[in-house]
C-alpha cells in the first residue's frame, strides 16, 4: 500500500462537509487549483452528468409524449371553438333553445334544444334497461357461476364490446326492428294511456328502438368494470358475512354491494359516457324528428351524434360549423361525464389500477 | 345435569328437524310449470298477446310462486335468496339473447355476397341496379388508415406510458394519467370532428391550393387520437407488471435508465404491449364516424392515403345500409361479416396471447 499515494485525502466516501476542500462527495477527483473548472482526473466511477445526453433527451421526449395527451384534450377545444364561432355568429336563432336545424340556408337558424334533449332521452333508456342486467351479469361472473362458466362468459361479454357499432346498428335495423315494433304496437294498444306510449304511429323507428340498441352496447362496459370492482371485495367480509349466517344474497347486499357501490357508479357513468356520444347505430335506428316528445314509441328521436353524422354530407360552410357546435357541446358534456366518474373511481386506490 | 343430557319436553330430535328444511326440485318444477300454464291461459284466453308475453308472464308467475312457496317452507330469507338468484341468473340468459341474434343474423345475411367479385371489385361504376359490386376499396382503406394510425398512435402511447411509470412523479403525472383516462371516454364523432377542423379545413388547404381535402391520413390521425389513450393505459399496466428487481440489476451493471428501459423492461413487457395495441387496433377498425367525417368515402379504389377520399370497410357497411338499390343490404351484411371477422380475429389473438403472456394475472 505504500507505493501508492492515499487518494482519500482527496476524495471522501460522501459529503462530509468537514471543511470546504473537502465538501465535495465522491467522484469530485483531483482538486484544481481554480473551483471553477472542472474536476481533473477520476476519483470515482460514476460519470459526469453531461447536459445534454441521451438520458435528458430520451426523458425529455417521453415527457413530451405524456404531455401529448394533455395537448390533444386543449386542441380539441380550441379547434372546435375556432370552427364553431363564425357559424354560432351567422346563427339567427337562439343555439341553446332553437328546436329547429335549418343552418344551410341564407338565414341560418338552428338550435341544439331538441338534439340535446334526444341525446339525454336515449341514454336514458339505454342506461335504465343496461344496468340492472349488466350488474346481475357481473354479480353472476363474480358470485354465481363456477369458474368453468364464468371465464368463457366473460370472453364473451369482452367480445361484445368489441364488435363495432356500425354492425349493432344494421342488426338495429334490419332484424330488432320488427320485435320492438310489435312490442310498441302491443303498448299502445293496452296503455296509451299512458303518455309515453301513445300515439297513432307509425311505430318502429323509435327512440325506444334506439335505446334498447344503446343498453346492448353499453352493456359490456358497465358489466366488465363492475365485475372487476366486485371481484376485489375481501374474502374476509364475504367470509364474515356467511359465517354469521347470512345467505348467499344476504352477503351480496351487505359485503359486496356496497364495497363495490363507488366502483358501480362510476362504472354507470361510463356507460353514460358512450352512450351519449354513439353516433352511427342511433343514426341508423332513430327516424329524423326536430322536436322534444316524450312518446317513447313512435318514429322520431333524434340525437347530437346522430344529427351529425346524418346531416355532415349535404351541409355547406355554416352548416358544418354548426355541426361542430353542437360536437363541442357534446364533448363538453361527455368530458364532464368521465371526469366526473374518474374522479369517483380515482378516490378508491384499490380501483384505480384495475378499471380499465 | 348437563345441558345436552337435558331433555326438552315435546321435541324429539330427527333428522328431518336438525336441518333447515329445503324446497324439493319437484315441488320448483311443478311451480315453473304451474306459473306458464296459467299464465297461457290468461294471455291466450283474454288474447291479449303472443307466445313472448306468456314467456314474461310465465317468468313473474314463476318468480311469484316460487319465492311464495319458498318463503312457506324455507323461511323469508332463503326464498329471498333464491329469488335473487333466479332473477341474476334470467337477466344473463335475457343478455345472451340479443348477442345469438346478431351472431345468427350476420352470418345468415352475411354469406349472401361472400364470393371472389365481394373481395376483388370495388363499387365503381356500380349502379342501382347491378347486382354486383364490391368492398376491395373498402378493405384496402381500411388497412391504409388502421395502418398508419397504428404507427403514429404506438409510438407515442408507449413512449407517453413510460413517462408515467419510469420518469412521472408528481402532480404533472398524475394529471397526464387523469386525462388518459378521461380521454379514452371521447366519443369518436369529436374525434372526427376535431381533425375535420384542424387537418381537412386548416392544414390541408396548405397542400392543395387553398382547397380543403378528404383524405385517409385525415381519417388516420382522428383513428390515432382514439387509440392514443387505449395503448398508453394498457402499456402503463404491463409496464407496472415488470419487476422491480430486473430494473435494480440493470442500473447496479451500470446501464443508464434509458437504455435500462429500451433494453429491460421494454422487451419484457413486449407480450402485453402487443395485446393492448391489438385491441386498440380491433376498436379503430370499426370506427364509422370518424371516417366518415375526414376521409368522406369514396366509390373506387384510391391507393393514396394523403389524397383524395377514401373508403372504409365499416363506412361501407354504413353507406350500403343507407343505399336505396336492393342488392345494397346484401353488400352491408357481407362487409359487416367481413369487419366483424376481422375485428374478432384481432381480439380473439390479443387474448390468447394475453393469456401467455407470463406477466399478467
Amino acid at each position: 500500500m505504500g507505493d501508492y499515494p492515499s487518494r482519500s485525502v482527496n476524495a471522501t466516501a460522501g459529503d462530509l462537509g468537514v471543511t470546504p476542500r473537502h465538501a465535495r462527495g465522491a467522484g469530485s477527483g483531483a482538486s484544481p487549483s481554480n473551483f471553477d473548472e472542472p474536476p481533473r482526473g477520476g476519483g470515482g466511477a460514476l460519470p459526469k452528468k453531461a447536459r445534454f445526453s441521451i438520458e435528458a433527451g430520451f426523458r425529455g421526449l417521453s415527457t413530451a409524449s405524456g404531455a401529448m395527451v394533455l395537448v390533444i384534450i386543449v386542441a380539441i377545444a380550441v379547434f372546435l371553438i375556432s370552427k364553431a364561432i363564425p357559424a354560432l355568429q351567422a346563427n339567427t336563432g337562439n343555439f341553446l333553445t332553437q328546436f329547429e336545424w335549418r343552418p344551410n340556408e341564407a338565414q341560418p337558424s338552428f338550435g341544439i334544444a331538441a338534439l340535446a334533449f334526444g341525446t339525454v332521452l336515449s341514454s336514458v333508456i339505454a342506461l335504465i334497461v343496461a344496468v340492472p342486467i349488466a350488474l346481475s351479469i357481473a354479480l353472476f361472473l363474480s358470485h354465481y357461476a363456477p369458474k368453468r362458466l364464468a371465464t368463457p362468459l366473460g370472453f364473451v361479454i369482452d367480445l361484445l364490446a368489441a364488435v363495432p357499432s356500425v354492425v349493432f346498428g344494421l342488426w338495429g335495423r334490419d332484424v330488432f326492428q320488427e320485435p320492438v315494433r310489435d312490442f310498441s304496437i302491443w303498448l299502445n294498444k293496452y296503455f296509451s294511456w299512458i303518455p309515453l306510449f301513445g300515439g297513432d304511429g307509425p311505430f318502429g323507428q323509435s327512440v325506444l328502438l334506439g335505446g334498447l340498441v344503446l343498453a346492448i352496447m353499453v352493456l359490456p362496459i358497465v358489466t366488465s368494470l363492475s365485475r372487476e370492482v366486485f371481484q376485489q371485495t375481501p374474502g374476509m367480509n364475504e367470509e364474515a358475512a356467511l359465517a354469521l349466517g347470512a345467505t348467499r344474497w344476504e352477503m351480496i347486499r351487505t359485503a359486496v354491494l356496497p364495497y363495490g357501490k363507488p366502483g358501480v357508479i362510476a362504472a354507470v357513468m361510463l356507460g353514460l359516457g358512450r352512450a351519449l356520444g354513439e353516433t352511427i347505430a342511433l343514426a341508423l335506428t332513430l327516424s329524423v324528428a326536430f322536436n322534444i316528445s316524450f312518446n317513447l314509441i313512435e318514429n322520431g328521436g333524434n340525437s347530437v351524434a346522430a344529427n351529425i353524422a346524418n346531416s355532415f354530407a349535404e351541409a355547406n360552410d355554416t352548416g358544418r360549423g354548426a355541426l361542430i357546435a353542437s360536437g363541442l357541446v357534446l364533448f363538453a358534456i361527455t368530458l364532464v361525464v368521465n371526469m366526473t366518474a374518474r374522479a369517483i373511481i380515482y378516490r378508491r386506490r384499490e380501483f384505480r389500477d384495475s378499471a380499465a | 345435569m348437563s345441558l345436552l343430557d337435558r331433555e326438552v319436553p315435546g321435541v324429539v330430535m330427527t333428522p328431518d328437524n336438525i336441518r333447515s328444511r329445503t324446497l324439493p326440485v319437484a315441488v320448483n318444477l311443478g311451480i315453473a310449470v304451474g306459473a306458464f300454464v296459467v299464465a297461457a291461459a290468461i294471455v291466450l284466453g283474454a288474447g291479449i298477446g303472443n307466445w313472448v308475453l306468456v314467456v314474461v308472464l310465465g317468468a313473474v308467475f314463476y318468480l311469484v310462486g316460487l319465492n311464495v312457496v319458498a318463503g312457506r317452507i324455507e323461511g323469508r330469507r332463503a326464498a329471498r335468496n333464491r329469488a335473487m338468484k333466479a332473477l341474476i341468473y334470467s337477466a344473463c340468459v335475457l343478455a345472451i339473447l340479443p348477442l345469438a341474434s346478431v351472431v345468427w343474423t350476420l352470418v345468415s345475411k352475411g354469406v349472401a355476397r361472400l364470393d371472389g367479385n365481394f373481395f376483388g371489385t370495388s363499387m365503381n361504376n356500380i349502379g342501382a341496379r347491378d347486382p354486383e359490386g364490391g368492398a376491395y376499396h373498402a378493405i384496402i382503406g381500411t388497412l391504409e388508415q388502421v395502418g398508419i394510425a397504428t404507427l403514429m398512435s404506438v409510438p407515442l402511447g408507449v413512449l407517453g406510458a413510460i413517462y408515467l411509470v419510469e420518469y412521472g412523479r408528481g402532480k404533472f403525472a398524475g394529471t397526464v394519467r387523469f386525462f388518459v383516462d378521461v380521454m379514452t371516454g371521447i366519443p369518436s364523432i369529436v374525434a372526427g370532428l376535431f381533425i375535420l377542423s384542424f387537418w381537412v379545413l386548416i392544414v390541408s388547404p396548405w397542400f392543395n391550393d387553398g382547397q380543403p381535402r378528404f383524405s385517409g391520413f385525415a381519417a388516420a390521425l382522428a383513428l390515432a387520437v382514439l387509440m392514443l389513450p387505449t395503448i398508453v393505459r394498457s402499456t402503463e399496466e404491463m409496464l407496472r407488471l415488470v419487476p422491480g428487481p430486473l430494473r435494480e440489476g440493470s442500473y447496479a451493471l451500470g446501464v443508464p435508465q434509458w437504455k435500462t428501459i429500451l433494453s429491460v423492461v421494454l422487451p419484457t413487457a413486449l407480450p402485453g404491449i402487443v395485446t393492448g395495441v391489438m385491441l386498440a387496433v380491433a376498436r379503430a377498425a370499426g370506427e364509422t364516424a370518424p371516417v366518415l367525417l375526414v376521409a368522406g368515402g369514396a366509390a373506387a379504389i384510391n391507393f393514396d392515403p394523403f389524397a383524395g377520399n377514401q373508403q372504409s370497410l365499416s363506412l361501407f357497411v354504413y353507406q350500403q345500409a343507407g343505399d336505396a338499390s336492393r342488392y345494397a343490404p346484401d353488400r352491408a351484411w357481407t362487409a359487416a361479416l367481413t369487419l366483424v371477422a376481422l375485428v374478432l380475429i384481432l381480439t380473439v389473438a390479443a387474448k390468447l396471447l394475453a393469456r401467455r403472456n407470463k406477466l399478467s394475472r
